[in-house]
């Protein structure tokens, strides 16, 4: 199997590739929740419990042909850090990274499927994919379940579908999310009204790493609550139709930024980027904020030929416990603001400034006071 | 306030219902933490430093109790989750209308996985053919007793194709 190490060192491959309007979607992602017939659930076992029945599925998991070559170790030979790392790469949850005796994950090689055993449920199976692209995530996961079917007894009602520690994922056990890049939505004032008519639809919007998070550098996560009652299919279909909206509306803010106030926008960018090129102390937020505008720059052309698979893995590469796996240590957070700030300085230079407009016919003489960009 | 674990002052003062009681936990900040009182997932706080088994005089007749997990609807009610697949059954009732809240239905209408399906059939005839070669036994009729044993044997065996078998 592979080496956290190796695992870490290469960008996932929904980094690499792009998929449908990835210049405002994300990343796709589904997972399903499954469990074992004659297990309690993972919050009401016994600690052995969880420990026998990691022993007895890990080899079943790893065996699968998705997951040659892949990842797999248990938490309790995982440190604090390099389980954070796997949260920040969207590969185990928050709430399962606090978890350690009894519990582990098992990743592919690409970082495209992974595995957690003993989370809330005694599966948790994810797929992720670039862009807009549940239907593909889903393909995914779908075939890893079936897979994992044959080979284990699963608790399935024929009423009630596939039965959860939680009601609130009963049926399906299926949650699908898109992770979204709305900096226009923001900018003009726009966000909240869609958050609402989103939210009015039944779909839940969150931050950036989940519930109770908040939507840092402009990322949003949209995705389904109701699990019962409805085919996966159906569920996915409703969510890329209620994405495809959010995507015109971001896209008819980012013209109107355009046509209302370019000059503003290019400053925007403009600061953002030298900011970035040129700070030796950032903190996360700042960081994640101005990466936003550099992206929105890329996206418009401000910033042209931006690698934005760069710019991915370096969101990845700032984020607390990425720094401290580099540092090999824990640090402080102010020693994680200069980290952050010199890694940005380092990774941003091969990534040319804005172009530089000039609002009159000629460039302004040297010295000159040329009046074009007072027009309050 | 003294800790329940330790002597060191007690910081942390948990109250909790359970089973219709009233338990009250003091700790200092060291054992509330170690005791992961700070678990968002908030199960059992006070089953974690009492014991699972410190359940005395609880047998209320309004309080159910799965018969495999040993979950309560006390505790489903504190915590929102079951205790196992088999709590499903158990706290049926009630259950529809708490779904219908949550989802746009309260039948799955999903996926639905083979090796399962097969399973309960396969459980259902297993019960079926136990209770005939109970009543063979008991009715001296050996030779069919015999017969049946080796059609359980070959139910437990899994078929390797086992589609083709009408419903």
């Amino acid at each position: 199997m592979m080496r956290f190490s190796t695992l870490i060192k290469n960008p996932a491959d929904w980094m690499r590739g792009s998929g449908p309007h990835s210049e405002i979607v994300m990343t796709s992602r589904v997972r399903l929740a499954r469990n074992l017939r004659d297990y309690p659930f993972p919050g009401f076992s016994q600690e052995q419990q969880r420990v026998d029945l990691l022993a007895n599925v890990r080899s079943v998991v790893e065996a699968l042909p998705e997951m040659k070559d892949g990842f797999s170790d248990e938490y309790v030979n995982l440190s604090k850090i390099r389980k954070q790392v796997l949260v920040e790469r969207h590969l185990i949850s928050r709430e399962h990274a606090a978890r350690s005796t009894g519990c582990g994950v098992v990743v592919d090689r690409k970082q495209s499927i992974s595995i957690m055993i003993n989370e809330e449920d005694h599966f948790r199976i994810q797929g992720i994919r670039a862009g807009l692209n549940l239907r593909s995530a889903f393909a995914l996961v779908d075939q890893v379940d079936t897979e994992l079917e044959q080979e284990l007894a699963y608790a399935f009602s024929s009423r009630f579908g596939y039965l959860t520690a939680c009601p609130t994922n009963l049926g399906t056990g299926m949650r699908a999310s898109v992770m979204l890049h709305l900096p226009a939505l923001v900018l003009t004032d726009q966000i909240s009204q869609v958050v609402k008519a989103v939210g009015k639809i039944g779909l839940a919007v969150r931050g950036l790493y989940g519930e109770g998070t908040e939507a840092l550098g402009n990322l949003f996560q949209i995705s389904n609550q109701h699990t019962l009652g409805e085919k996966e299919s159906e569920i996915i279909a409703q969510i890329e139709k209620v994405i495809e909206g959010v995507v015109r509306s971001e896209n008819m803010a980012r013209a109107k930024l355009k046509e209302d106030s370019p000059t503003h926008l290019r400053d925007q960018i403009g600061r953002a980027y030298a900011i970035l090129r040129h700070a030796h102390i950032l903190s996360s937020k700042e960081a994640l904020n101005l990466l936003s505008l550099l992206r929105l720059g890329a996206d418009l052309d401000i910033v042209p030929d931006c690698d934005r698979g760069l710019l991915d893995m370096l969101l990845l590469e700032i984020q607390p416990a990425h720094l401290q796996l580099q540092a090999e240590r824990e640090l402080t957070p102010d020693e994680r603001d200069i980290m952050r700030a010199e890694i940005t300085r380092l990774r941003l230079q091969s990534i040319a400034p804005p172009v530089n407009v000039s609002h009159s016919e000629s460039p302004p003489p040297t010295g000159g006071s040329f009046q074009e960009t007072n027009d309050e | 306030m003294k800790c329940d674990v330790c002597t060191n002052e007690a910081t942390v003062f948990l109250t909790q219902i359970i089973n219709g009681q009233m338990t009250t936990v003091n700790l200092c900040e060291t054992c509330s933490k170690a005791k992961g009182v700070t678990d968002e997932m908030g199960f059992g706080l006070a089953e974690a430093f009492l014991g699972a088994g410190n359940t005395t005089n609880v047998q209320r007749n309004d309080v159910l109790t799965c018969p495999s997990c040993g979950f309560t609807s006390a505790q489903l009610k504190k915590i929102g989750r079951m205790g196992c697949p088999h709590c499903y059954d158990t706290f049926q009732e009630g259950l529809d209308q708490l779904l219908s809240s949550m989802h746009k239905g309260t039948r799955h209408l999903g996926k639905i996985p083979t090796r399962a399906i097969a399973d309960s059939r396969r459980n259902a005839s297993m019960e079926e053919l136990k209770h005939a070669l109970q009543s063979a036994i008991d009715e001296e009729r050996y030779e069919e007793a015999a017969r049946i044993k080796i059609e359980m044997q070959a139910l437990q065996t899994p078929a390797p194709q086992a589609e083709s078998q009408g419903a």
